[in-house]
């Protein structure tokens, strides 16, 4: 398997980085994750070549983080956080407006596969909560109309 | 765009005392801007002091861990050997992932440079070579924002070689988590670093010792990274004279919860919790009434309101029988159940858990479904003293501390809101709710 070349530099470079060549592992998974969508039989295959590893080994790593998958998710990724903070400021309701907005459950993809909807642990947005994250994106001090917006607006962009 | 939407989120009180957070909100992320703002001006003054000289300024300033467990930072440095067969290294915790804590976010995002002189500061300190920042996954924007300051760093030659014509060399990496919150303990974090999955190490040796890739390593809060600068700049002594005794400087409060003005704030080292909540924070939000506070992140103890009359520094919340923990101060308001706050509290232990000790893994696992059972009217009686019985027995029995936040505040919650768990018995629905189903586990 070939690497995109913003891949194979980001990995040329980090590989400079540590003493082992396993330390790129976790921050490299999740790049390549980014660009594949989830990691594949044949990344994890390829990774584990260039680190020197078994693919089991890299399979023990990537079961472990949280932000890690085998199997891809919708285009755009709604985690939504229902950690105390955000909870004691309505997280509950709110992700079951996202649930009902997008027809789906928790972990579930619309059938379009346009949209993944996860509740998720603490993102560090407890002072303006409730919030989630949309792919890499913060949203801070949800309403359901600030969610119906997004989700909205995601869709409108994507029929352009 | 993204940043000037974010700086709208910055408050503001009089009470403050801006130390680490004097250049939020300033562009700062700019490297040039950084330097008018008194950048780079602590690094080379700390090659001038020498390392023993860093040392005992960060001894006098009296900083404390601001990870959690407010161990004296320069007592840690000076447990890194002096003379080492294997490389040194400093390492940055940015995994932060304790709920209610959303602080050290604040300072890779206005400050980066703060931390990277940090980082500087305590590898002069103990002779380290190079130092990594970790962030966790989530934290992909402020991960930019410190690979381009690093990089910044790099071109007009703060770092790398030779580095202010000292002739130490002193390389800076930035390395991304991806998910995890096991891995803010500072051994599972070096386990992560070096690809594996963030299962804690066995003490002794500790991490000074005996740390990443074998070497002695420093690894501290990015928040007490960032404090380390302005000590040098400012002086040990006037650091300490910020707080209260053996508490020096400022702490940079994270409050959340029905608030009328949530927010981070940086106040000194001792400040009145009460006056936090009511004065600083705004009180609660109208119609809210206060029913309890978690003072230091969801692992800790809670205060009813009649014990929040406390001055946040570590001894005194100790005192009081919490912690100052993480920072994450999260006020509870009459609305909340306390037994789905439990509930809420354990399933993010129960699924955070790394599974490495048993009495962690099982424990939180059981006590998540006697709660769900408990909430949902399916309780007896005997489940209150079974949770206590429970948490009580996961404490002290972990390699590293996650059993122990899970058990801790459960036992808090029982003993200072038992009637509550009491109005959730013999089938009865909660009482904060409308309508719940009994659920079977």
């Amino acid at each position: 398997m070939k690497f995109s070349d913003q891949l194979e530099q980001r990995f040329a470079t980090m590989v400079t980085h540590y003493p082992t060549k396993r330390s790129v592992l976790v921050p490299m998974l999740l790049y390549i994750q980014d660009e594949l969508g989830a990691m594949t039989d044949e990344a994890i295959h390829e990774i584990a070549e260039r680190t020197e590893l078994s693919d089991l080994e890299v399979r023990n790593v990537v079961s472990y983080y949280s932000m890690l998958r085998t199997r891809p998710v919708g285009k755009y990724n709604l985690q939504v956080c229902t950690n105390v903070s955000c909870l004691l400021r309505g997280a509950d309701d709110l992700f079951e407006h996202c649930k009902k907005k997008l027809g789906v459950g928790n972990k579930q993809t619309t059938s379009d596969g346009m949209f993944h909807l996860e509740e998720v642990e603490c993102i560090g947005a407890c002072s303006w909560a409730p919030a989630l994250m949309m792919n890499y994106e913060f949203h801070e001090n949800l309403t359901p109309a600030k969610i119906d917006e997004l989700i909205d607006g995601l869709k409108k962009k994507e029929q352009q | 765009m993204q940043n000037e939407q974010r700086m709208a989120y910055l408050v503001s009180h009089p009470d403050e005392v801006k130390v680490v957070s004097k250049r939020f909100g300033l562009g700062a992320t700019s490297l040039d801007r950084y330097l008018e703002l008194d950048g780079y001006k602590a690094v080379p003054k700390a090659i001038q002091m020498g390392a023993d000289a860093i040392i005992n300024e960060v001894k006098a300033s009296n900083l404390r861990g601001r990870g959690g467990a407010g161990f004296p930072t320069g007592m840690k440095w000076s447990f890194v050997p002096k003379q080492s067969p294997k490389p040194k290294y400093v390492l940055c915790n940015g995994d932060e992932s304790e709920p209610g804590t959303c602080k050290d976010r604040l300072i890779f995002e206005h400050d980066p440079h703060a931390v990277i002189e940090g980082v500087m500061i305590a590898a002069l300190a103990v002779g380290s070579k190079a130092g990594y920042i970790y962030l966790r996954g989530e934290y992909r924007y402020l991960l930019e924002i410190m690979e381009r300051a690093v990089a910044d760093a790099y071109a007009r030659g703060f770092i790398g070689k030779n580095i202010f014509g000292s002739g130490v060399d002193l390389d800076i990496f930035t390395h991304s988590g991806a998910g995890a919150y096991e891995v803010g303990e500072e051994s599972a974090l070096m386990e992560s670093l070096e690809g594996k999955r963030g299962v804690p190490r066995i003490r002794p040796p500790f991490p000074a010792v005996v740390g990443l890739w074998g070497g002695p390593t420093v690894i501290n809060n990015a928040e007490t990274l960032a404090s380390v600068p302005h000590i040098i700049l400012g002086g040990g002594e006037w650091f300490a004279g910020l707080g209260t005794p053996r508490n020096g400087g400022t702490r940079l409060f994270c409050m959340s919860g029905e608030l009328e003005r949530p927010g981070v704030y940086e106040l000194p080292m001792g400040y009145n919790l009460k006056k936090m909540i009511y004065d600083v924070s705004g009180g609660m939000v109208k119609g809210k009434t206060l029913k309890g506070v978690v003072p230091g992140g969801s692992s800790v103890q809670i205060l009813t309101p009649d014990e929040i009359d406390v001055a946040m520094d570590f001894d005194s919340v100790l005192k009081a029988g919490s912690m100052l923990g993480s920072g994450g101060v999260i006020v509870l308001d009459n609305t909340m159940c306390i037994v789905k706050f439990a509930l809420r509290v354990t399933q993010f232990y129960q699924h955070e858990s790394c599974g490495w000790c048993i009495p962690c893994r099982e424990g939180t696992d059981w006590m998540k479904k006697t709660l769900v059972r408990f909430h949902s009217g399916g309780g007896v009686a005997k489940d209150i003293d079974n949770l206590k019985y429970l948490a009580e027995n996961m404490l002290g029995r972990t390699f590293c501390p996650l059993g122990d936040a899970a058990a801790m505040p459960i036992v808090s919650y029982i003993q200072k809101y038992r009637q509550e768990f009491e109005d959730h018995l013999n089938g009865k629905p909660c009482p904060f709710e409308k309508a719940a189903e009994p659920v079977a586990v």
